[in-house]
């Protein structure tokens, strides 16, 4: 595919497997014939993958190597006051390391200093499964046994386990556009509603891998399953106290990342490197899957109010969002999640008068990290739930009430951002609702709902004497930054290099890693493209500290958009030098002109994108230099007597700014779409005494290809100016707006909606009043009389803090709309009403 | 004990313990590591593997049960296994794979290649229903299953898709 340097200035659709075009939906049958493109090049570590030969960090032989082990602790908040060795073991067949036996500082750190490589004896345990000592041993038996041969002495402390009651602060975030107040008085309707998401494992399907490997010069190389090679780097300089050349991080083959192997292998790298360094061995630590859930990050649990004024015409008037995040024990990056959250939770619509207020606290429970869409999916899961409500208390469409509010070219968002270009969420709004057919079908899903209704008196949506299942169909609609953050990129100041060699081989130097999105097949091509030779030209270096510039952390959708948008300058430069050297043009020259006058290294640094400011003090400004933009439509089938959902099929369309893959960016959308289905419908962790209870696979469940649903994505292009090929990034866009558009459904469905995820039978029968309402989602089981306790701290609490005044949280609490002036909206929903709990 | 297997065509004769998992001794004593952990409790199938004809998760094969039978893995899957750079062929399934995008970060795919091999083997078609039924074993959490079962449907074809 040839890659436009040029940016369109007009958003076109660019349908899979065809021209650009208006015809954009390919049929979901056509599972056979015409998805595939010939004309991208096939995925660049493809054949090692498909044959086997590619090497994952477990995969790779070092001989000699000792097994490593973490010693955990089994109480979420404790005093370690010792660690008991059995006399009875042999201690001279293992290592152990402890706190004392680092080197470095005891800190392992992306923004605030507070969580520990290994708590030392003598302070205090902050969470189930916190590291605590390590061992490590010649072979795992021997490991085994050691590991019930120390055993740790605590005093147990009193645990925090509500994110709404800790008043330990990670960050807190307060963003506003014009006067709330003033706008609620002007609306004519104001709707509040409460929504609870909890956490969700990333489950990638190769656990945290790390291997350690002790070097001459006294430092530590470590190969390991990750996402960001810099930043175990850092970590392990700190830690251990070595120099840039001491420390040396190499990504082996990682198999799935989404956010999960952001932060956590800098910890995982540390012990490995620790353990190396007091056997003078290599050392391997693979997880499995029952560590790697009980010990890693999550997804953020959130609960998030929305207080949203309205004219009667759907206008928005007035948007009051209130948003908690449940950090964890330690800070990790949370007030980057929390941002994020925070700057995404209206959703993507114009509001003159808007307050969102947002805090992260700490709870004694494994700490939550980066998951794709981070912060996002649970701020905008909130927007769009609430939006439907609005939509239904107005008897207007979910699809005409985003029409009349979606923001459009010259809107300003609550930051004070101008979105002055790459502005497409009418567009994928309505593609997605065009090509799902989405007004046909809901009319057809009303219909049937109402005759389900008519059952006669005291029929439920479930009390019917034909139906089994009830289909229903949702919308949802939402944006998400492209890039780092505020001034993220800014401080950042990646850099990535292109070489060539006297040899004549073109080579890419960046440190973004490939974990399945496609990294080292888009870069080969932007470069090939930009300087006209062959993709096969193209050469991509291993992801090696050694060799490799810090490009930045793959994250944050900003690899395509920002570092191979380095890339592009880097080519025109590397293509300038020498086609103002030879006259000619690169790809005929350069082979020549490089034996005599190579090697050449072109390195190139981020400059921030012109016109883009943010002032991170006072939350104003650019808050990111482009949004993608996402519209989902899913059909679900739920069934009348379980409450089970099916979900059957979804249709996404995704701006993505500039399509560089076609079939890599169509994956990025599928994949996403079916994280976000799991999200949405079956993925729940269960927490007990701060632990969580579901950490297996077989208890854990993520969807299988018998719960997927087809997934038809329509990429459409809105290039971003700033970027030289115009893209914005796709990874993280599906996640956005997924779980909404179920809940939609289920709602379109069966009448009821759902505010906690996931959807699951439990808590769609409970809407339905046939049970009785389960926990809430990312909180303890706890029992009766404790919750009874909880709930009186919840009153208190409203007292301290007026915003949650008018939205009790409690679950007996209605939210359903408060009228505040004028006669309740005509033309009231025909299908049976329902307590919204 | 002793166990005897035909793995990928080969004749192997190993002492091992007996309950040493199959999973084991492909990866670490004969170094096929095309085979992958994923769980080590038979849920996401990173590890399935052809055993006379079946598909096993080979995490919970004992490798004793695996004594006098033929074990096929990812491995065996190509005419010219491990081929040699710039000769690395796949077999169609492997292809249809690479061309529809049915790989992403790759750790499910070597099992779910073997789940996918075994439905053709048997005679399975380009049946959506049938090939999401074959590959329910198999946990992938990057493509949202579209384009693998793509991938299978079209070497179901004969790749002529």
């Amino acid at each position: 595919m040839t890659i436009r340097t040029e940016p369109r200035r007009v958003a076109r659709p660019l349908a899979p497997g065809r021209e650009v075009t208006d015809a954009l939906v390919v049929a979901p049958s056509q599972t056979t014939a015409g998805r595939a493109r010939g004309v991208a090049p096939l995925r660049r570590e493809g054949p090692e993958k498909l044959t086997g030969e590619a090497k994952y960090a477990d995969d790779l032989v070092f001989p000699g190597a000792w097994y490593g082990a973490t010693i955990r602790s089994t109480e979420a908040h404790a005093r370690l006051l010792a660690l008991d060795r059995d006399d009875g073991f042999d201690w001279s067949a293992v290592v152990l390391v402890t706190a004392a036996d680092i080197p470095g500082d005891n800190v392992v750190s992306l923004i605030s200093d507070d969580q520990p490589v290994l708590v030392p004896v003598g302070g205090e345990i902050q969470h189930h499964a916190e590291p605590l000592a390590l061992l490590a041993a010649a072979d795992r038996a021997t490991l085994r046994a050691a590991s019930h041969a120390i055993r740790p002495r605590t005093e147990r402390l009193v645990p925090v386990f509500d994110p709404l009651a800790s008043e330990h602060v990670f960050a807190h975030y307060e963003i506003g556009a014009g006067d709330v107040e003033r706008g609620f008085a002007e609306a004519e309707l104001v709707l509040e509603g409460t929504y609870r998401v909890g956490h969700q494992e990333q489950l990638y399907i190769e656990n945290n891998a790390m291997i350690a490997v002790p070097r001459d010069d006294g430092g530590v190389t470590v190969h390991g399953s990750l996402q960001c090679p810099y930043y175990v780097h850092k970590a392990l300089k700190r830690s251990l106290r070595l120099s840039d050349a001491q420390a040396r991080v190499v990504q082996a083959e990682t198999g799935g990342g989404f956010g999960g192997k952001e932060e956590y292998p800098s910890i995982l790298a540390i012990h490995a490197a620790l353990l190396a360094r007091r056997c003078g061995r290599r050392v391997r630590m693979i997880y499995d899957r029952h560590e790697d859930i009980a010990a890693t990050t999550k997804r953020h649990p959130a609960v998030v109010t929305h207080r949203t004024g309205i004219r009667r015409d759907g206008t928005l008037v007035a948007q009051d969002i209130d948003v908690v995040m449940d950090g964890g024990a330690y800070c990790t990056l949370t007030p980057v999640v929390l941002s994020r959250g925070a700057l995404h939770a209206g959703g993507p619509y114009r509001c003159p008068n808007v307050r969102i207020r947002a805090r992260a606290t700490r709870t004694n429970t494994p700490p939550n990290g980066a998951f794709r869409g981070f912060g996002a999916p649970q701020t905008q899961f909130a927007a769009e739930t609430h939006l439907n409500r609005v939509a239904e208390t107005l008897d207007l469409s979910p699809l005409e009430i985003r029409r009349r509010n979606v923001y459009r070219p010259g809107d300003q968002t609550p930051t004070g951002q101008r979105l002055r270009e790459s502005v497409a969420g009418e567009e994928v709004l309505e593609r997605a609702a065009e090509a799902a057919e989405f007004e046909r079908l809901r009319e057809r899903t009303r219909r049937a709902r109402v005759a389900r209704g008519a059952a006669g008196p005291g029929a439920t949506p479930l009390a019917t004497a034909h139906d089994r299942t009830a289909t229903g169909i949702g919308l949802a609609l939402a944006w998400h930054g492209a890039g780092f953050t505020g001034s993220g990129e800014v401080k950042l100041a990646s850099v990535v290099s292109l070489e060539l060699t006297p040899a004549g081989a073109i080579r890419i130097l960046t440190a973004s890693t490939e974990m399945g999105q496609g990294t080292k097949t888009i870069f080969p091509q932007l470069v090939a493209d930009a300087l006209g030779v062959p993709y096969e030209a193209v050469e991509i270096a291993p992801q090696d500290t050694a060799f490799v510039p810090d490009s930045g952390p793959t994250v944050a959708s900003r690899t395509a958009m920002v570092v191979g948008g380095l890339l592009l300058q880097a080519a025109a430069r590397l293509r300038g030098r020498v086609e103002e050297a030879t006259g000619g043009a690169f790809a005929e020259t350069y082979p020549a002109w490089a034996a005599v006058n190579g090697p050449v290294r072109i390195d190139q640094r981020f400059e921030p994108y012109p016109g883009v400011h943010f002032d991170d003090e006072t939350y104003r400004g650019d808050a990111y230099p482009a949004y993608g933009w996402a519209a989902c439509v899913a059909t679900v089938e739920v069934d009348l007597d379980t409450g089970e959902v099916s979900v059957l099929d979804v249709v996404a369309a995704d701006d993505v700014g500039r399509v560089i893959h076609p079939v890599l960016a169509e994956g990025q959308v599928e994949g996403g779409t079916l994280q976000a289905v799991g999200y949405a419908t079956i993925e729940e962790m269960k927490l007990e005494d701060g632990r969580y209870l579901n950490d297996r696979l077989a208890t854990y469940l993520i969807p299988t290809a018998l719960d997927a649903p087809r997934i038809t994505s329509i990429l459409v292009e809105a290039p971003f100016s700033g970027a030289p090929h115009g893209a914005k990034g796709v990874g993280e866009l599906p996640m956005d707006v997924g779980a909404p558009a179920v809940v939609a459904a289920i709602h379109d469905a069966v009448g009821v909606w759902i505010h906690d995820l996931p959807a699951t039978p439990e808590r769609i029968l409970a809407a339905l009043g046939v049970t009785a309402r389960p926990e809430e989602p990312g909180r303890e089981g706890t029992a009766p009389a404790v919750r009874a306790a909880t709930d009186a701290a919840d009153t208190a609490r409203e007292v301290r803090e007026p915003i949650r005044a008018g939205t009790d949280p409690r679950p007996e609490a209605r939210t359903d709309p408060l009228p505040l002036r004028g006669p309740q909206p005509e033309g009231e929903p025909d299908w049976p009403s329902e307590d919204d709990r | 004990m002793n166990v005897r297997m035909l793995v990928n065509g080969a004749p192997v004769e190993i002492d091992v313990p007996g309950m040493r998992r199959l999973l084991d001794v492909l990866r670490e004593d004969l170094g096929l590591t095309g085979t992958k952990e994923g769980c080590g409790e038979g849920e996401c199938g990173a590890c399935s593997v052809i055993l006379d004809g079946q598909v096993v998760d080979a995490c919970l094969v004992p490798v004793s049960q695996a004594d006098g039978s033929t074990v096929r893995t990812v491995e065996g899957l190509a005419p010219t296994p491990g081929g040699g750079a710039g000769d690395r062929r796949l077999d169609e399934l492997q292809q249809a794979f690479l061309e529809t995008g049915g790989a992403q970060c790759g750790i499910c795919t070597p099992g779910m290649l073997m789940a996918a091999r075994a439905y053709l083997d048997a005679g399975g078609g380009p049946d959506e229903a049938a090939i999401r039924e074959a590959i329910a074993g198999n946990l992938c959490r990057c493509t949202g299953y579209t384009k693998i079962v793509e991938a299978i449907a079209r070497a179901a074809a004969g790749g002529a898709a």
